[in-house]
């Protein structure tokens, strides 16, 4: 297993999580994950569904609370600043969850709109002509005023960018953003991710299980296995790896386990099988 | 044998009464603290610039209360004639029909009204309460609020609370006038009283303690059900099913708290 290193040349981290253990419930489903994002890179976390892809991102986000590690964020340990410090911190955060996550009782344009009414003065006017403005960048324009549950769903996720990016984030976190999508509505929306980067210097981290659109946008590529990382590096790194292990996984190559019996029966038998 | 196996089924008994006992302590304090927390957001909420949204309370304000008032008038005033049917009943046995006024007031203002009202508003709003969070809970709405920066509690919850503590009452008002005034009409088709005495005689039975005793109880039912509606949709797992249930859940719990703090508050307080 290799961890993120640290060279003298690498650039600042903007996020940098070490030994993060996380449970649900009585269930370990991170095992100690380490890893480094880089300031203006798109790290994208990839891994078979339940690897803990998910869960990861929220504890990125700081929804949940760790078993053990520490998170450190624009240079703070989350768990360690105080309310208001945090505060400040996730206004500079931008979401696109899975399922795009937009308020079904506000309109596109209020959804949007929802961030600068909160955490700006800005008046209404003001506000609107921004909301138009990132609705441009996603290719919306023109259905401010339609309701989510109006949408499709590559719109729906097209909205949720809008939203994300409307306070001009430092970080910006994706959940599956092709998942559910036609090929060309998601190849469509990694351009969009990869024009985020280099027009607005955002940091992106991109959680997928899909291949072709995690090698089009990573810069670099953690890969998640049982919540354990497997490897951290680029996608040519990734893509001649010799571990036997990540080359199935990177084709999908089904596992022949080998399974300890004892272990196997007690699988069967619905016993507890412990950590 | 049989020994050992009945101390056991015994101590799975009290096994059993010591989690439910601990569960519904538990299920008290996260009440609280939910209340607490909605009342820090309340009063801190707009040092820290992030302030409650009068227009987001006039708009529950509006849900919780305007559009009720039909289905208020229509309960409460059924309330009332049902009294006066069974109030002359049962007074014509000692030939007091006329004393019928004293009952349709007393239980009208200190009881039904604030009962009734109670229920329908948890009906309509505790279960609306806890399916539209449940909702936003399971699309990751919740999450996305909080990822923004903006506090749940704050921004859904405090509207919701404020709107039930003041629209309670109201419309418990409301109802209590309509139901004397129901009860009025019957009792003068009845027994030959006319509108003009039955409010005379009503306003002098009444007095401001009956009134604040209906209306004081209602304000603890607002709170109750907006608290349950609420707790109830930010528990939801899984998917439209976990909502279906938390719905229903309100509102039996909503109906049980509210019977059951009516029956404390008049025991506290008529003692
Ligand atoms: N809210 C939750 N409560 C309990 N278990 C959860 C929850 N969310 C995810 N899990 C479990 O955690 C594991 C990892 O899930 P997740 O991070 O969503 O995987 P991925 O996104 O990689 O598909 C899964 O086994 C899942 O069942
Ligand atoms: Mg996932």
């Amino acid at each position: 297993m290799e961890t993120a290193q640290k060279n003298e040349d690498q650039p600042e981290a903007v996020i940098e999580v070490r030994d993060l253990v996380t449970h649900y419930g009585t269930r370990k489903i991170l095992n100690g994950v380490s890893l480094d994002i880089h300031q203006g890179e798109i790290m994208v976390i990839m891994g078979g569904s339940g690897s803990g892809k998910s869960t990861l991102l929220r504890y990125l986000m700081a929804l949940e609370k760790q078993t053990s590690g520490t998170i450190s964020i624009l240079g703070k340990d989350i768990s360690k600043i105080s309310k208001q410090e945090f505060f400040e911190l996730r206004k500079r955060f931008g979401v696109a969850f899975q399922g795009g996550a937009l308020f079904s009782s506000l309109t596109v344009g209020e959804n949007i709109m929802l961030p600068l009414y909160e955490h700006t003065k800005l008046d209404r006017k003001t506000m609107e002509i921004m909301a138009r403005m990132k609705l441009e960048v996603v290719n919306l324009a023109g259905f401010e005023d339609l309701m989510p549950s109006e949408l499709s769903g590559g719109m729906i996720k097209r909205a949720a960018v809008a939203r994300a990016i409307v306070m001009d984030p430092r970080i910006l976190f994706f959940d599956e953003p092709s998942a559910g999508l036609d090929p060309v509505v998601s190849s469509a929306l990694d351009d969009l991710i990869l024009t985020l980067r280099d027009a607005m210097g955002m940091t992106i981290v991109v959680v997928t299980h899909e291949l072709d659109s995690a090698f089009k946008i990573a810069d670099r590529i953690t890969m998640l296995d049982r919540g354990d990382i497997l490897f951290i590096g680029s996608v040519e790194e990734i893509r001649s790896h010799p571990s036997e292990r990540i080359q199935n996984l990177l084709n999908r190559r089904a596992e022949d386990e080998t399974v300890d019996p004892d272990e196997y029966l007690r699988r069967l038998t619905g016993e507890d099988t412990g950590g | 044998m049989n020994n050992a196996s009945q101390q056991n089924a015994v101590s799975r008994l009290f096994e059993r009464i010591g989690k439910i006992f601990f569960g519904a302590l538990e299920e008290i304090g996260r009440h609280g603290v939910m209340l607490g927390e909605s009342l820090y957001w309340l009063f801190v909420g707009p040092r820290l610039k992030q302030p409650v949204r009068v227009a987001s309370i006039f708009d529950e304000m509006m849900e919780i209360g305007v559009r009720a008032v039909p289905i208020v008038a229509v309960m409460t005033g059924t309330i009332g004639i049902m009294l006066a049917i069974q109030g002359i009943h049962t007074l014509k046995i000692f030939g007091a029909e006329s004393r019928v006024v004293i009952g349709i007031s007393f239980s009208m203002v200190r009881e039904f009204g604030p009962l009734i009202t109670g229920i329908l508003v948890a009906g309509r709003s505790g279960s609306a309460l806890a399916a539209r969070l449940g909702t936003m809970k399971i699309s990751q709405e919740i999450d996305a609020l909080e990822v923004m920066g903006i506090n749940p509690v704050r921004y859904l919850v405090v509207p919701a609370l404020l709107a039930c503590i003041l629209m309670v009452p109201a419309l418990t008002f409301f109802g209590d006038i309509v139901g004397l005034f129901a009860g009025g009409l019957f009792v003068g088709l009845m027994l030959d009283i006319s509108m003009a005495a039955y409010i005379d005689q009503t306003i002098e039975i009444l007095s401001v303690d009956d009134l604040m005793h209906g209306l004081g109880k209602s304000l603890i039912f607002g709170v109750l059900i907006a608290l349950i509606g609420v707790l109830n949709g930010f528990m939801v797992k899984g998917g439209a099913e976990g909502v279906g249930k938390a719905t229903t859940r309100a509102v039996v719990q909503c109906i049980s708290a509210l019977v059951v703090t009516d029956m404390l508050f008049a025991f506290i307080v008529t003692l």
